[in-house]
């Protein structure tokens, strides 16, 4: 492995992380909340990153183990560092629980150990829901838009870092590439806080919702998340936003060609679409038929809530723990599904699910007609069979760790629906669960042993699993991998 | 400049290697994954899986704003189709690779038709490439610009050369050849020498001239004692069959050996007056009585890289004047160098030089005059050839009164068909092209190598 290569992409991932930190600084100053030091420590500390980035690497080549270790190592660095500013200013005392947040952060998870939100120091409030933004779209991405990085090799880091079975470059440059990710990124995120500066939300808490819907993440500065506000204009400006986020990238990259038609012919968009609407459906009804909302109200929830778990935010503006038996189903399985490739939301994605259920289909066909030969095709594509075998294992290794950390955090949980839940919505990254960990609990009570679990399974889930899984293979680490 | 190529073999990918590297947005297209999967982890361009004929990949790969598609794949028939389906679809050039012999004759009426901006032969390109070597067998390269009529020869300067230990102001007088030594190679340093700069042996000098005065200055140094008239060639494949066609026209004598029969039947055909011989070319003994020792010149064109080397080493030992050998693989080119033989060709580097090329004049004709561009000396130094297209104060003006920036030099001008080696008292005209040698510089056009006067 060029381990040099390596420390010094973590030099620059720690450079970048302070300078990430700056606008956190900006908003403790202006409110005086007293934490404004934890941020300056912080900064300083990672200013150390800079002495990693003049190590010159032996050979100035990438290849698939060396971006596989900055992009996992990246990350873990990123939650450690993040989690001082916790720390140091005292909203969050111990090292274990801030660490959870800020992993629960960068992860896009929105998964909280803090029992009161509200009274927090603002500045760390901003830089919580920052770190949401940030993870969204990938802090090596953007290392890759804005620094000429190790030319081709450096395509190993965004098929690390970037969701989805295949994830691609829209235009030739890989540089070109990422920039073109980040300014959608930005104009999205700037066009939601102008709609919601609109609809009448103040400018702060404009932004920390809109950093929290952008990167699929869920953290609010509300105890009562979104339903706080109670504000219909607010409600279908955030769960729309959700859903435009849970979109794959490269299909908005088409609209803003005006590409209309490969937009509205996409398999997956769809397919994502479909489940929404069928989703939102049946839990109205659902809802309606126990009598527990007005019809208006139901559509309304209903809506925000199936948005909000599809898209792996965890934003809410109703408990639906109290709801119905089969809606709580239909949203543990939506947990599951996730939002499409290329998107800044996590779960197992649209696309695998697409194709596990194309792949029945012909297991079925199959059994009728033993001699048949049929491929498997996406969007008139055909999927070649290797994308298929990876794709069939991605779902069986997300669930084998899910089985697992069931196992390992069941000690802690009183009933099944709690263990099952947190776990599930920590890999997929959505954040509230249901039981003790629903829209208005949270993983405080929580061993650190279960709370290291959780955390693992949340950069499991945001970086797909292999990257940070390969870093358990002794091999990997050896200079000599054979 | 937005490029695509579709097939991703040797030739496309040092194609889009190089490229890739020039900061042109490359996009390959191919229907082979595993290809593809190379191309993508190693180089920085987009990959789209599919057939270069079908509307559907070319369109996902952007042929509408595309600048130039190279169709470089293993079939002519898919090239041909591939570049007029680009051309219809908006492709604003196409180059299109045509290798079969059967289609040598219908060249000029394929590039009319399917309205190709170029044709590449490879093997046609590497037998012309043969062909410049032998008439000068002591260079080991020979480029040709304003269109054939100025060439540049690299010579290595060995201890008998009589010219060695010689500043070069005193060539000139000594030496009755209209040339000039535009750039020197010592010890993987290349500069632009001036009038003081001496010539050592183990240098490699670049020469140029047009192509009487290169080689009378050949002859002269001695590096050109006999003219060659015997060349023995190993390997009847396509590029053997194009380089006996043109040898045999230039009045050559060729001994084509060729393994197998009807092969050498059809060889016997296409090429009555050459010497077909069926046999082993790697057998010493089948050398040896066909006389390799009273060959002029020996071409090992075989099909594979180690038989090359090989017979080329023994022909190398039985003291033909001039050795050439083709090598297919250039992954191991610093193991080859070591080799001590004279000249190596590559069909497949030979093709990308040339499409490199033609792609860095386009890109330098949308600015600029600039008209071709050669890199030379592992890449240290280029040669360019501008024209010049409007009046500007430096014209009519003798060189000498002129200052010149540094690292460059005039190496030639060309006025209709005369060739002006120029000295202090010639000066450069509207629509003359002028081939410049330079290192370390790109100027974009003549004004950038021109120092603007003080007015005293």
């Amino acid at each position: 492995m060029n381990h040099r290569a390596v420390i010094r992409s973590l030099g620059i991932v720690m450079l970048c992380e302070g300078a990430f930190m700056v606008p956190s600084l900006v908003v403790a100053l202006f409110y005086r909340d007293g934490d404004a030091p934890a941020f300056l420590i912080t900064i300083a500390v990672l200013m150390l990153g800079a002495l990693l980035v003049p190590i010159k690497p032996p050979k100035s080549g990438l290849y698939a183990r060396d971006g596989l270790a900055i992009v996992a190592l990246g990350w873990l660095v990123m939650s450690v560092f993040g989690a001082l500013p916790f720390v140091l200013s005292g909203s969050i005392p111990r090292f274990v629980d801030a660490l959870f947040e800020s992993v629960s952060g960068f992860t896009t998870t929105g998964a909280s150990i803090l029992t009161r939100i509200e009274g927090l120091p603002r500045g760390i409030l901003f830089w919580r829901s920052f770190t949401h933004w940030i993870g969204g779209m990938g802090v090596l991405l953007l290392t890759l838009a804005i620094l000429p990085m190790a030319g081709a090799g450096a395509v190993h880091i965004l098929r690390a870092e970037s969701p989805g079975p295949a994830p691609g470059k829209l235009v030739p440059k890989l540089a070109q590439t990422a920039k073109i990710l980040y300014i959608l990124y930005v104009s999205l995120t700037l066009a939601q806080v102008i709609a919601l500066l609109l609809a009448g939300m103040s400018f702060y808490d404009a932004l920390i919702h809109a950093f929290g819907t952008a990167g699929t993440g869920g953290f609010s500065n509300r105890n009562a998340s979104v339903g706080a506000y109670n504000s219909l204009a607010i409600d279908l400006i955030i769960a729309v936003f959700m859903l435009i986020f849970g979109i794959s990238f490269t299909l908005h990259y088409q609209l803003i060609r005006r590409n209309w038609k490969s937009f509205w012919r996409d398999e997956e968009l769809r397919f994502y679409l479909a489940v929404v609407a069928l989703s939102v459906a049946v839990i109205t009804w659902d809802v309606l038929r126990h009598q527990l909302l007005t019809p208006g109200a139901a559509l309304r929830q209903s809506f925000f809530q199936v948005s909000s778990i599809i898209t792996t935010t965890g934003f809410a503006t109703a408990d639906f723990n109290a709801w119905p038996a089969l809606s709580k189903t239909i949203l543990l399985a939506l947990m599951l599904v996730g939002a499409s490739a290329g998107s800044t939301g996590g779960g197992i994605k649209c696309i695998r699910i697409l194709m596990m259920l194309k792949l029945i289909r012909r297991e079925m066909t199959r059994m009728k007609h033993p001699q048949i030969v049929q491929s498997i095709r996406i969007g008139g594509r055909k999927v070649d069979s290797e994308t298929l075998q990876s794709v069939v294992l991605f779902i069986l290794f997300y669930l084998t760790i899910l089985a697992v950390a069931v196992f390992l955090v069941a000690a802690d949980v009183q009933d099944l629906v709690t263990g099952f839940s947190a776990v599930l919505a920590c890999i997929g990254n959505i954040g509230p669960g249901l039981g003790m960990v629903g829209p208005t609990g949270n993983y405080a009570a929580f061993s650190d042993f279960s709370k290291a679990v959780l955390s693992l399974c949340m950069l499991l889930g945001r970086l797909e699993i292999m990257p940070v899984a390969v870093l358990a293979l002794p091999s990997f680490w050896r200079r000599v991998s054979i | 400049m937005k490029i695509i190529i579709v097939g991703d073999g040797k030739v496309g990918y040092t194609l889009a290697d190089n490229l890739a590297g020039e900061e042109h947005d490359v996009t390959i297209v191919d229907k082979n994954p595993e290809a593809l999967r190379r191309a993508h982890d190693n180089l920085d361009v987009m990959c789209v899986k599919g057939s270069g004929v079908s509307g559907k990949t070319l369109l996902e790969a952007g042929i509408r704003e595309t600048d130039l598609l190279l169709a470089a794949t293993s079939s002519d028939e898919i090239n041909m189709v591939c570049a007029l389906t680009g051309k219809k679809l908006g492709a604003k050039r196409t180059v299109a690779r045509i290798r079969d012999p059967e289609y040598a004759n219908e060249l000029a009426m394929l590039k009319n038709e399917l309205e190709l901006d170029m044709i590449i032969n490879p093997e046609q390109a590497a037998a012309l490439e043969i062909v410049k070597l032998l008439q000068f067998p002591s260079a080991i390269n020979v480029e040709s610009f304003a269109r054939g009529r100025v060439r540049v020869v690299d010579i290595k300067m060995t201890d008998d050369v009589p010219i060695v230990g010689m500043p070069l102001k005193k060539i000139a007088s000594r030496i009755n050849a209209s040339v000039l030594i535009g750039a020197i190679e010592r010890d993987e340093d290349v500069f632009i020498p001036d009038g003081e700069a001496v010539v050592q042996a183990g240098d490699t000098i670049y020469v140029v001239g047009n192509t009487v005065n290169t080689f009378n200055f050949c002859k002269a140094i001695g590096k050109c004692s006999l003219r060659i008239r015997r060349i023995m060639i190993v390997g009847g494949g396509r590029i053997g069959y194009y380089l006996s066609r043109i040898v045999l026209e230039l009045g050559m004598k060729v001994k084509l050996i060729e393994i197998d029969r009807d092969r050498c039947q059809e060889l016997s055909e296409l090429l009555p007056e050459a010497l077909i011989i069926q046999g082993d070319g790697t057998s010493t003994d089948l050398l040896e009585s066909e006389n390799l020792y009273d060959m002029d010149a020996f071409v090992a064109l075989t099909g594979r890289d180690e038989d090359n080397l090989i017979v080329s080493l023994l022909a190398r030992q039985a003291g033909v004047q001039k050795v050439i050998t083709k090598v297919a693989r250039i992954n191991s080119e610093s193991l080859i160098k070591a080799l001590d033989l004279d000249s190596i060709i590559s069909p497949r580097l030979i093709t990308a030089n040339h499409i490199l090329q033609y792609v860095r004049g386009l890109k330098n004709a949308e600015t600029t005059s600039l008209e071709t561009l050669y890199k030379t000396a592992n890449g240290q130094a280029e040669i360019i050839e501008f024209l010049v297209k409007q009046d500007r104060w430096y014209l009519n003006t003798p060189l000498r009164k002129l200052k010149m920036v540094k690292n460059a030099i005039i190496a030639a001008i060309v006025r209709k068909n005369e060739i002006i080696i120029p000295h202090g008292s010639d000066d450069v005209h509207r629509n003359d092209r002028v081939i410049l040698f330079v290192k370390g510089l790109s100027p974009e056009s003549l004004d950038d190598v021109f120092q603007v006067q003080e007015p005293l």
